[in-house]
């Protein structure tokens, strides 16, 4: 199993701790889902109600390590800045960069990320970057220091699903040693089975469960199909063929008409 | 002085960064600060004298994906 930074995450599964119905919500999602990752991120703090030391608290008693994001940089400045504040904070080394390049698909900025990261790693940061399946823009990512890849599978909160299942088996196979993440855009526990299924290392989601009706039945439902998706993987699935294969045996098969 | 704290403009009498954490309770809230676009860690926050006009953003744990 590949591990991430030296962190082994046999759950396969980093969850996003926004937009749930309540805390107490986020709390049981967090229970079913097996996560071993929380994402979260940091907002100006008002000067009443102190919501980021009450999220803090709750993020606390989750037990799960916590994976920082730069979500809503534009910028490389930003992204490294907001990296920084996030190390601080959360007093760990991994960040989650993203540095968005498009406000309507939020795509990533590659060349932006890809300096951003540099200027990380540089820096002892861990970098998890939020990419695209592009193998060129991967590369120049291990070249930046990066140790772990997360390409979209759609653009986020779309529930879109795999969007580009050709690319996504071209950078399992170029990588073969690269912790991937698919990071974006699911909407099933099909899809993070299919991700699994391909050979990706852990999916990280959030929409999916917390837009979810039951967001905790949700948690558990993508649980359970990332371990079959882990499942199926390491037993070798079969090759597809054009043609029909009959898979009862045709020897003895009697004479009757 | 003014000063601009999570981009609403305020009148301080803090000299310094930590002064004005101080000042709004944030003295012992997990929370990391920048001013005007730059990083200010915990450890610097004593001595870093604050000016007329500056941007003090004070950020806290949030949601997030």
């Amino acid at each position: 199993m590949r591990d991430f930074y030296g962190t082994a995450l046999p759950g396969g599964l980093m969850l996003g701790t926004a937009q749930y119905p309540s805390p107490a919500i986020l709390a049981d999602a967090f229970r079913r889902s097996g996560a071993s990752v929380a994402t979260v991120s940091l907002r100006r703090e008002s000067g009443q109600d102190r919501a980021g030391q009450d999220f803090w608290r709750l993020i606390s008693d989750l037990g799960v390590r916590v994976l920082p994001n730069t979500a809503g940089c534009h910028t490389v400045k930003e992204a490294v800045t907001t990296a920084h504040m996030a190390r601080e904070i959360f007093d760990t080394p991994w960040i989650k960069l993203e540095v968005i390049g498009d406000a309507d698909t939020l795509q990533p900025d590659v060349f932006g990320l890809v300096e951003a990261a540099r200027i990380l790693t540089a820096d002892g940061f861990q970098v998890f970057p939020y990419t695209t399946e592009d193998l060129v823009v991967a590369d120049r990512l291990l070249d930046a220091g990066c140790e772990v890849l997360m390409p979209w599978g759609a653009p986020i909160g779309s529930g879109l699903g795999l969007n580009n299942i050709f690319g996504l088996r071209a950078l399992r196979a170029h990588f073969p040693d690269v912790p991937l993440v698919i990071d974006a855009g699911l909407g099933l526990p099909s899809q993070a089975a299919h991700a699994m299924e391909l050979g990706f290392d852990a999916v990280l989601l959030n929409t999916a469960v917390a837009a979810a009706g039951d967001p905790a039945a949700m948690a558990e439902a993508f649980a359970l199909a990332i371990r079959a998706g882990q499942l199926a993987a390491h037993a070798d699935p079969m090759e597809p063929r054009d043609m029909a294969a009959p898979s009862t045996p045709l020897l003895g098969k009697a004479f009757l008409g | 002085m003014r000063l601009q704290l999570n981009g609403a403009p305020i009148a301080a009498q803090a000299a310094t960064l930590a002064e004005l954490l101080d000042a709004y309770g944030f003295a012992n809230a997990k929370v990391a600060t920048a001013v005007n676009g730059k990083f200010v860690p915990v450890t610097d926050r004593a001595d870093y004298a604050l000016s007329n006009g500056d941007q003090v953003e004070i950020l806290a744990p949030m949601q997030g994906g």
